[in-house]
């Protein structure tokens, strides 16, 4: 199991156990984080499902491919640490991964 | 008077499932009629993942969700239905034969003795965009689309977007307007290799501006925009702007399916589970935006849905008649039907 952190974006931490090989996404939506939408399903296809890696973890995390960079176009706020956590798949590495989730989803 | 389209079972929405309910509906002698705001069938197998994978149709280990359209397309055309696309359904009315008058955003009306909801997550509409305090100025200088290029002559146009809209309509009203400025967050781009290339070209001679960032703020009074902020790598610039077209992709939004009275269970639709039947009876709800205990949001249970909705829809249509429970693989008549015996 791999240790996994959302922080909402009013400040409240959800810590949870993620499976390697599940997407960061879809941890979200089974612990009920809020703001975490995913409206296509984890498609890579609506940008609602982007949080902000944490600074200490973008290496680790690594970047976007092209396609995802396409739908980043369509999220709110674009930073440089902008992931769409359907895109990110749980693995030994990323135990302790800390994401943030945007004031909004597009 | 307008016209109205006369027709046994008017279809709102053509995805997978709006498709495959005329394949049912077919097979008992209705004709149908589908609406879609999209311009083409599919729904969201077509508009947001059509070359993605789909493992759970059975028969099939594997399909592309166009794929999947495509053949429900093809499986359908013995029963010719009729399509109207670009059109959103914004009323619906029980008429006093207890028939339905359905009328589009474009005005036009449509009469069905049935109406089956099979709009998904609703209806696919234009994106709002990530800029703060954008409401005031919408269809007054923002717009999502281009009605009339007229519009936009003599204007300073900022156009926000990396896809093939927002680059098509960056060459298309380049001649039009007074100044373009294409504003995008990266310097790639989505849209067709020609096009950027024919954009940056046009950089070059300085017919037109791009600025690689996002657009933070808006000024203007009465609706009526002066200029916009752009943040890019360098920080902020603001540009002249009277005419804004954002091109930030499509959404779902129920629409005004909300507005018919329903009885919405969070934004879906409640139905029965053996006719799929809606609190008002004559229409129908079903695929993703149907709820009942144990929905699951599969095309799969779309398809069985229909099945049943076609028998409940056939007893409305043809009261009285009789219905005879047929397989394909054996019944002469619905071959016939199907085309493939004479």
């Amino acid at each position: 199991m791999t240790k996994l952190t959302f922080i909402a974006h009013d400040g409240t931490q959800f810590d949870m156990d993620a499976e390697n090989g599940s997407t960061v996404m879809e941890n979200a939506i089974r612990n009920a984080v809020p703001g975490i939408e995913a409206e296509c399903g984890g498609a890579c296809a609506c940008a609602t499902c982007h949080v902000y890696v944490d600074e200490a973890w973008t290496a680790q995390v690594g970047e976007p491919e092209a396609m995802e960079e396409d739908m980043l176009d369509f999220a709110y706020d674009v930073q440089p640490n902008s992931r769409l956590s359907c895109q990110i798949k749980v693995r030994d590495a990323l135990d302790g991964l800390v994401v943030r989730v945007p004031a909004r989803q597009g | 008077m307008t016209d109205i389209t006369k027709t046994d079972v008017l279809i709102v929405g053509a995805g997978p499932v709006g498709l495959f309910a005329v394949f049912e509906l077919g097979l008992f002698d209705m004709k149908c009629h589908l609406i879609d705001i999209l311009d083409r069938p599919g729904g969201q197998c077509a508009e947001l993942y059509p070359e993605k994978p789909i493992y759970d149709i059975p028969g099939w280990p594997s399909i592309s969700a166009q794929g999947l359209v495509d053949k429900l397309l093809e499986q359908i055309a013995p029963f010719k239905p009729d399509f109207t696309y670009n059109r959103m359904v914004s009323s619906l009315e029980k008429l006093e034969d207890g028939s339905f008058r359905v009328t589009t955003d474009e005005n036009e009306v449509f009469e069905a003795k049935v109406v089956v909801i099979a709009a998904g997550g609703g209806s696919f509409q234009p994106k709002r965009p990530p800029i703060p305090g954008i409401e005031p100025y919408e269809g007054k200088s923002v717009f999502y689309s281009v009605r009339r290029m007229e519009d936009f002559r003599g204007h300073d146009l900022v156009i926000v977007g990396g896809g093939d809209s927002a680059l098509d309509w960056t060459l298309n009203l380049q001649p039009v307007a007074r100044s373009v400025t294409l504003v995008h967050r990266r310097p790639e781009f989505r849209a067709a290799p020609d096009s950027v290339n024919k954009m940056y070209a046009m950089q070059e001679m300085k017919q037109l501006d791009f600025q690689v960032g996002q657009v933070t703020g808006l000024t203007g009074a009465d609706g009526q925009l002066s200029s916009a902020v752009i943040k890019g790598p360098d920080g902020d610039v603001e540009v002249p702007c009277t005419r804004m077209l954002p091109f930030f992709g499509l959404t779902m939004k129920l629409g005004p399916i909300a507005e018919w009275g329903l009885n919405l269970h969070e934004n879906l639709i409640p139905v029965d589970t053996e006719k799929f039947q809606t609190s008002v009876p004559g229409i129908f709800a079903v695929g993703d935006i149907n709820w009942y205990p144990g929905k699951l949001k599969l095309i799969l249970s779309g398809f069985h849905e229909v099945a049943l909705m076609a028998q409940a829809a056939k007893r409305i249509i043809s009261p009285g008649e009789r219905i005879v429970f047929q397989y394909t693989t054996s019944s002469t008549s619905l071959q016939k039907k199907l085309g493939v015996v004479d």
